[in-house]
C-alpha cells in the first residue's frame, strides 16, 4: 500500500516543482487535442447545421449512420490513420507517421463524426424556428447558418468541449500514430499507460491528476457558463 | 414489433454478457493489468485457495517471451500435463519485477540478470534460475547508410560508436524492460552517453520500436526473435550479431510468499507455480524451448541453458 501514497507524494513533487518533462507532455497534450478540435469543429459545425437543416433524400439513413459512427473506437481510427500514413501506405510520401501532425490528423478524425453528429441533432431539433425567422427576414443560406451558430452558440460550446474531453481522453489513436516517443509525441495518456507497463507509478498519477483537474475546470466553466444563461 | 426488438436487444446484451465472462478467464492478453487487480481483490481468497490449488498461476514476464510466440508454443504442453492453466502477463521487465513486489505474480521470467538477483535479495523472491538465453542484433535499414555492416559485422561497441558520432537516427525502447536495460549496458560498455535529436525513446514495446525504426529508417538493438517474426513486414535488415555483448539470459523466479502479510500471502500459488519452475528446468520444455523456431525460420530463437 505504501507506494500508492509514494506515488501521490512524488506526483505533486512533480507538479509542484514544474518538472519539464510533464509539462512539455502536458502541452502537447494540449496542444494536439485543441487543434484537432478546431480544425474539426470549423468544418463540421456550418456543415452539421446545413444539413441538420436541409431535407434530402435517406436524410433519415444518414442520421442513423451519423449517430453510429460518432462512437467510433479510437484505435480503429488509429489504425486506418497508421495504415494510410505508414512509408508503404498511400499517404507515405508525406513521412508524417510517428510525429505530432499525424496525432492531430487522427484526433481530428476521431471528433469529426462527434461534432458533425451533435452539431445536426442540435440543428435538426432546434433550428428549424430560427431558419424561419431568418428566411421571413430574407435571410440567404449562409446568413440562416451564421444566425444559428449565433442563436445556438452555447449549445455548439458544449458540444464543442464534449468532442476537446474525447480528444484529450483518448489513448488508442495517438498511441498508434504518435508512438509515443520520449519529448515528441509524448501525450498525458500514453505516458500513463506507459508508465504504468513500466511499473513507474508517481508520473501516471501526477499526470493522471492534471488529466481529472483539466476535466474538472472545463466542465466547471461550462456549468457555470450555461447556468447564468 | 417494438416489444419484439427490446426483447431481441436484451437477448443480445445477455448474451455478450455471457460471452464476455467466459472469455474473461480465458487468455485474454489484450488488458493483462485490469485481469490481475480483479483477481487480487475478492474472489481470489476463496475460491483459488480452497477449490482449485495448482489450478491457476500468473506468470509474469517479459513482452519478448509472448511476442516471439515461443510461450503459446510451450504452454499448452504444461497446461495439458498438469492441468494448472497459466495466465501470462506480458509486461516490461520493469513492471514484472514490480507485479512481483506487489504480490501479483506468482512466477517470473525476465531477463535483466542484476535486476533479478536484487529482486531475490530483497526477499520477494525464493531463487533466481537460468531458464535460457537468445540473442540480441543491431537491425537497420537494408541499404545500411553506415556501412556497418561492412566495417564491424560482429563488433556492436564500434557500430554504436559510428551511429552516435554520425548522429544518425538510433530508436531506443525508452520503456525500462530487459532489452531497453541491456541497450543501455552497452552504450555504457561503448562509453557514450546517448542522447540528442538523434536518440528517439520510443516507450513502447519491440513490436511497434521496429515499426517506428522501419518508418524512420533508423538503427536499433532488438531481439532475435521479435524481428524474425517481423521481417516481412520490415525493410530493415540484421546489420550487427553474434558479439558476446548482446547475449542475453532469461531467468526464472518463482515468488516468496513469505515476502508478503498474510492476506496477500494467501493469493499467492505458490505450489503451482514449484511444479512450473520444476516443469520448465526438465528436459522436456528444454527440449522444446530449443526446438521452437527451427521450423519456422530455420533456426531456433532460444538456447536453452538451464543446469
Amino acid at each position: 500500500m505504501d507506494y500508492i501514497l509514494e506515488g501521490f507524494r512524488e506526483a505533486l513533487k512533480l507538479l509542484i516543482s514544474f518538472d519539464k518533462e510533464v509539462y512539455d507532455i502536458i502541452t502537447l497534450s494540449l496542444f494536439v487535442s485543441t487543434t484537432a478540435t478546431i480544425i474539426a469543429s470549423l468544418i463540421c459545425i456550418p456543415l452539421g447545421i446545413h444539413l441538420g437543416l436541409k431535407e434530402f433524400k435517406g436524410k433519415r439513413a444518414f442520421s442513423r449512420i451519423l449517430y453510429t459512427s460518432m462512437s467510433v473506437p479510437s484505435v480503429i481510427v488509429g489504425l486506418v490513420v497508421a495504415i494510410a500514413l505508414s512509408r508503404r501506405g498511400p499517404l507515405g510520401g508525406l513521412n508524417l507517421l510517428y510525429t505530432p501532425k499525424a496525432m492531430i490528423i487522427a484526433q481530428t478524425l476521431l471528433v469529426t463524426p462527434l461534432i458533425l453528429g451533435l452539431t445536426y441533432s442540435l440543428s435538426k431539433n432546434r433550428g428549424k424556428e430560427i431558419e424561419k425567422v431568418g428566411t421571413s427576414l430574407g435571410a440567404g443560406r449562409g446568413d440562416i447558418i451564421v444566425l444559428t451558430i449565433k442563436e445556438l452558440k452555447l449549445d455548439l460550446l458544449v458540444n464543442v468541449v464534449t468532442a476537446f474531453s474525447r480528444a484529450i481522453s483518448e489513448v488508442g489513436a495517438v498511441m498508434i500514430v504518435g508512438g509515443n516517443i520520449k519529448n515528441r509525441t509524448r501525450v498525458i495518456t500514453t505516458t500513463i499507460s506507459m508508465m504504468n507497463s513500466m511499473g513507474d507509478y508517481p508520473m501516471a498519477i501526477a499526470l493522471g491528476l492534471v488529466l481529472l483537474l483539466m476535466s474538472f475546470v472545463i466542465n466547471s466553466l461550462i456549468y457555470t457558463y450555461s447556468g447564468e444563461d | 414489433m417494438k416489444r419484439f426488438l427490446a426483447l431481441s436487444i436484451s437477448i443480445l446484451l445477455l448474451f455478450t454478457i455471457l460471452v464476455g465472462c467466459k472469455a474473461d478467464s480465458g487468455q485474454d492478453v489484450g488488458e493483462p493489468e485490469e485481469e490481475v487487480v480483479e483477481e487480487s481483490t475478492e474472489p481470489a481468497e476463496e475460491e483459488t485457495a480452497e477449490d482449485e490449488v495448482g489450478g491457476r498461476i500468473i506468470l509474469s514476464t517479459t513482452t519478448s517471451t509472448q511476442d516471439s510466440g515461443l510461450l503459446d508454443y510451450i504452454l499448452p504442453v504444461f497446461e495439458e500435463k498438469y492441468g494448472i492453466e497459466v495466465d501470462v502477463v506480458a509486461v516490461g521487465t520493469g513492471k514484472a519485477l514490480q507485479m512481483g513486489r506487489d504480490g501479483d505474480a506468482d512466477i517470473l521470467l525476465v531477463h535483466a540478470k542484476e535486476s533479478e538477483e536484487e529482486f531475490v535479495a530483497e526477499g520477494y523472491g525464493k531463487a533466481r534460475f537460468d531458464v535460457m538465453y537468445n540473442d540480441f542484433i543491431l537491425v537497420g535499414p537494408k541499404d545500411d547508410p553506415l556501412k556497418l555492416k561492412e566495417k564491424f559485422p560482429k563488433d556492436i561497441l564500434g557500430g554504436l560508436k559510428t551511429i552516435a558520432e554520425n548522429e544518425f537516427t538510433f530508436v531506443s525502447r525508452g520503456d525500462d524492460s530487459g532489452t531497453h536495460k541491456k541497450e543501455l549496458s552497452i552504450w555504457k560498455e561503448a562509453q557514450i552517453e546517448p542522447a540528442g535529436d538523434w536518440y528517439l525513446e520510443a516507450g513502447s514495446g519491440m513490436g511497434d520500436v521496429l515499426k517506428i525504426t522501419d518508418e524512420k529508417q533508423g538503427y536499433t538493438i532488438s531481439d532475435r526473435a521479435t524481428y524474425l517474426n517481423m521481417r516481412d513486414e520490415l525493410d530493415l535488415d540484421i546489420i550487427i550479431e553474434g558479439d558476446e555483448n548482446l547475449f542475453n539470459q532469461y531467468g526464472i523466479i518463482p515468488i516468496n510468499p513469505e515476502a508478503f502479510d498474510d492476506d496477500v500471502k494467501g493469493r499467492i500459488n505458490e505450489e503451482g507455480a514449484q511444479i512450473f519452475l520444476d516443469w520448465i528446468l526438465s528436459d522436456e520444455a528444454q527440449e522444446l524451448i530449443g526446438e521452437y523456431g527451427v521450423e519456422e525460420f530455420g533456426m531456433p530463437l532460444f538456447v536453452p541453458n538451464a543446469k
